[in-house]
């Protein structure tokens, strides 16, 4: 009875997020979890995206670069969206755990940008005609993964981690102005890059079986991404109780 | 006010400023940041000849003609203006006529334009080519789709 209790008390509170003795007790309890999960949603959205999904009318069978190249795209924008709000409360509240994430977290969404340039690369050479073009939405997005490249030398290079850490927080701060810009980019200017196909205001104009492997790899995108990050908010938060202590 | 939601204010706060800074910067510089032209903005700006710009639109329908196998010739539109291209090269896949496109050169005179390069665009429309000869089938396949 005391365990059921104590099982529904771990589930509600939500001071793990904060707090780095609860954040471990929460992360080794879902971690196993969180790995079968993502092993199960990748398989099952890679058959879909691959085979079960049909080809579109305009572009074939190239847009099973979709499945990869927007779930990255979001998860690359809601790593940093995550980061922005960690920095608020890591410099406003003086909450360690926020400084803890940012550097955890940071390579994570610099790998997801990369992924989501590259792909968006390889898609746009047989649809568009061309890997690149300094358009709006493409330029904003480079700049994204320039932003965290710097948040990762950052990180690298300074001896005084308190006096690094807060710079970071700014940093991650000034360079959350670019994730409107990144959204919106392609409504305020004429982009090569198409306006969004999913917002929440209008139905989406994709057909539903093509939206089914785009969710169910987004999930899985999530769950490699949770797993992984987990894995380094650990290591993490060892390595800077040792480096104060 | 504790001193918390000092900080909390004061951060909110600026990234308020950097926003409303960037935003005019990118906002004055609009014409710069667009990557193209739309064929009726052509018609109000002030562009020369000979200077390389882009142009985005609609290949307009019948207006595409081969000259010869790498040699084309179609016209552009938004539906308010069009304008005259001439293409040397390999057109994207995407590219046919009512589909959208990008096209990079300079004008030649007033009325034709000489393109360098020509980019397909596709609009965010995704629907699975079963669909499509369904409704090319039952007869309420909207031809302005292509």
């Amino acid at each position: 009875m005391d365990y059921v209790l104590n099982f529904h008390w771990k589930i509600v509170d939500l001071m793990f997020l904060i707090n780095p003795n609860k954040f471990n007790q929460v992360a080794d309890y879902i971690f196993r979890p969180i790995l079968v999960l993502s092993i199960l949603l990748f398989s099952l959205g890679l058959l879909f995206s691959f085979y079960i999904s049909p080809n579109d009318y305009q572009q074939g069978s190239s847009v099973r670069i979709m499945y990869v190249h927007v779930p990255s795209a979001w998860l690359a924008l809601l790593t940093y969206g995550i980061m922005t709000l960690y920095s608020i409360a890591a410099l406003a509240f003086k909450i360690p755990f926020g400084f803890i994430f940012n550097t955890a977290v940071a390579p994570i969404g610099a790998i997801f940008t990369l992924i989501c340039i590259i792909s968006g690369s390889l898609w746009g050479k047989p649809m568009w005609g061309t890997w690149w073009v300094w358009d709006a939405r493409l330029t904003s997005v480079a700049i994204l993964f320039i932003i965290y490249l710097i948040i990762i030398f950052i990180n690298l290079s300074f001896e005084n981690r308190i006096l690094r850490e807060k710079i970071v927080a700014i940093f991650i701060l000034v360079g959350s102005v670019n994730l409107p810009i990144i959204k919106f980019s392609v409504d305020w200017w004429n982009t090569l890059h198409q306006p969004a196909t999913i917002s929440k205001l209008s139905k989406p104009s994709i057909d539903p079986s093509m939206l089914t492997p785009l969710i169910i790899m987004t999930l899985a995108f999530m769950m490699i991404g949770l797993a992984i990050a987990i894995l380094r908010i650990k290591t993490e938060i060892i390595s800077r109780k040792s480096h104060l202590n | 006010m504790s001193l918390r939601f000092q900080r909390l204010l004061l951060i909110l706060l600026t990234l308020i400023i950097i926003l409303s800074a960037v935003l005019l910067i990118l906002y004055n510089a609009r014409e710069n940041v667009s990557y193209f032209y739309t064929p009726s903005e052509i018609d109000k700006s002030e562009i020369t000849i000979n200077k390389v710009i882009r142009i985005g639109g609609f290949v307009e329908n019948d207006s595409f003609n081969k000259i010869s196998s790498s040699s084309f010739k179609f016209r552009i539109t938004d539906e308010k203006a069009s304008i005259l291209v001439n293409f040397d090269g390999i057109l994207p896949d995407l590219f046919r006529e009512g589909q959208g496109a990008v096209i990079e050169g300079s004008f030649d005179n007033k009325y034709v334009f000489n393109a360098t390069n020509v980019f397909a665009k596709h609009d965010e429309n995704y629907l699975p080519a079963s669909i499509k000869e369904d409704l090319k089938n039952t007869g309420y396949w909207n031809k302005k789709y292509k």
